[in-house]
């Protein structure tokens, strides 16, 4: 227990100072995750509103696929990104293996499915609502998903903020794309791996309390902009 | 600059719609010509929002033929629709009509000046700048009734458009009607309302089971019913 007590000071004295290591580690970290969430955001929102307003065949498979692909297992993802970016592999050439580019491919690809399956769930729900109205007044398709994705804005920050969650929160794909090279790929949940099986606990510690007060803080804003917005409206 | 040929008459034959094995429309024919307020009667279930949407072109038909003035093509963009229950976009009274006009290929610089003196015709200027959505139902269903105004439409279809509204709105929304007609739009609008089809009806269209059983002027619909379930609901017996 005192182990745990005076982990938790130490950990809170580098937070307080604002511990050089632990600072680039975070950082790190926000720059991967946000660029990630970015990239996901941009093809995961048209992809899931296309799917919810488009009629082709097989689109109900493809509905059950982005569904199930919510929970692709990050190790998995890490291992399919290493094996492209590989000098063996088609993306070889890049030379973006072992980078903070492959960790945001890898993270993308990861959420990606989440914001699209979301979007789609939330962009369908609301066509329904308007599609009678909207094609009366003689909407095109593109123009539908443009309207739906801006009208629908408050509920989708919520599909966009989970795919951040997964992101910042997964260690298997960056750990495996990313090496946790120190001072150069080592992020968040990788050092937390790491120094733990170092035994660390004081850093592991300050970072896992920095993850958690960051995802809830994100989520908290996201909740209270978007009960202020639906306020006022409706 | 000529206007462009009317689109009406409109020409309904042995129009029939079928869903879910269930027939709800069934082999309608009439002809609707500009400049009298058609009211489609009947009771719920009748199959008039059905017959609307068709006429609309938001629905396709199982069979029999709908032509718009002989034959125009894209009648769809000279018509404007308001429906039971308004649906607004998240964004301000104005944004809402600015959205439609843009749909409908109007220039960006007259949108704006269009959007406000359609709100004016119906009183809700001073909430232009509100967002659409937290405005009352009445509110609501005056805006796409100005929403539909906007687009001078040749036809406007109204499919009970006061069902949800109170005595109140709803004489405000009969008032834009009645305006609207004055100023050569062609009315064509759906109630189970009987008080509310005197007031408006020119002619009445009284469909029952899919079937238009009566399609006659008013006064004439209203004063001497050719058929038993006309006259029954006229009465207000529950008629199916």
């Amino acid at each position: 227990m005192s182990d745990i007590t005076a982990a938790l000071a130490t950990a809170l004295g580098l937070i307080a100072r604002l511990d050089a290591r632990l600072v680039e580690i975070v950082a790190l970290s926000l720059q991967v995750s946000l660029t990630a969430v970015a990239v996901a955001a941009g093809l995961g929102l048209p992809l899931g509103a296309a799917v919810a307003l488009g009629r082709f065949p097989g689109r109900r498979v493809l509905i059950v696929v982005l569904n199930s692909l919510m929970g692709l297992p990050p190790v998995v993802v890490g291992l399919v990104v290493y094996l492209l970016l590989s000098r063996a592999g088609p993306l070889g050439p890049l030379g973006l293996l072992f980078t903070p580019s492959a960790m945001v491919i890898a993270q993308a690809t990861l959420i990606t499915p989440i914001i699209a399956a979301l979007t789609r769930q939330v962009i369908e729900d609301a066509w329904r609502e308007y599609e009678e109205q909207l094609r009366s007044l003689g909407v095109t398709p593109r123009r539908a998903i443009l309207t739906l994705l801006w009208d629908t804005r408050f509920s989708l920050v919520t599909a966009v903020l989970a795919g951040f969650g997964r992101a910042s929160a997964e260690v298997g794909a960056v750990m495996i794309v990313g090496g946790n090279i120190d001072g150069v790929t080592r992020v968040m949940t990788t050092a937390i791996a790491l120094e733990t099986s170092k035994g660390d606990l004081p850093l592991a510690l300050g970072l896992g309390l920095i993850l958690i007060t960051l995802v809830m803080g994100v989520n908290t804003a996201a909740y209270v902009i978007k009960e202020a917005a639906q306020r006022k409206f409706g | 600059m000529h206007a462009p040929p009317s689109i009406l008459p409109l020409a309904v034959h042995d129009l029939t719609f079928v869903a879910g094995g269930k027939t709800i429309i069934d082999r309608v024919s009439f002809d609707l010509r500009h400049g009298q307020r058609t009211v489609i009667l009947g009771p719920n279930g009748a199959g008039k929002s059905v017959l609307l949407r068709l006429c609309h072109g938001l629905l396709t038909p199982s069979g029999g033929s709908i032509v718009w003035g002989g034959g125009q093509p894209h009648p769809e963009r000279r018509q404007a629709m308001v429906f039971q229950r308004p649906v607004m976009l998240r964004r301000s009274a104005l944004a809402n009509i600015t959205y439609a006009l843009k749909l409908a290929g109007v220039p960006r610089a007259e949108r704006d000046m269009r959007a406000r003196a359609a709100l004016a015709k119906v009183g809700l200027d001073r909430v232009a700048d509100s967002p659409a959505r937290v405005l009352s139902g009445g509110e609501q269903q005056r805006l796409a009734l100005a929403r539909a105004w906007a687009l001078s439409p040749e036809v406007l279809f109204l499919d009970e458009p006061t069902a949800n509204l109170d005595p109140g709105a709803t004489r405000m929304i009969e008032e834009a009607i009645a305006v609207i007609h004055a100023n050569g739009t062609k009315i064509v609008m759906t109630t189970h309302d009987l008080g509310q089809a005197r007031r408006i009806a020119d002619e009445v269209i009284f469909l029952h089971r899919g079937r238009v059983l009566e399609h006659t002027p008013a006064a004439h619909f209203f004063d001497q019913p050719a058929t038993p379930e006309a006259a029954a609901f006229i009465r207000g017996d529950l008629i199916w």
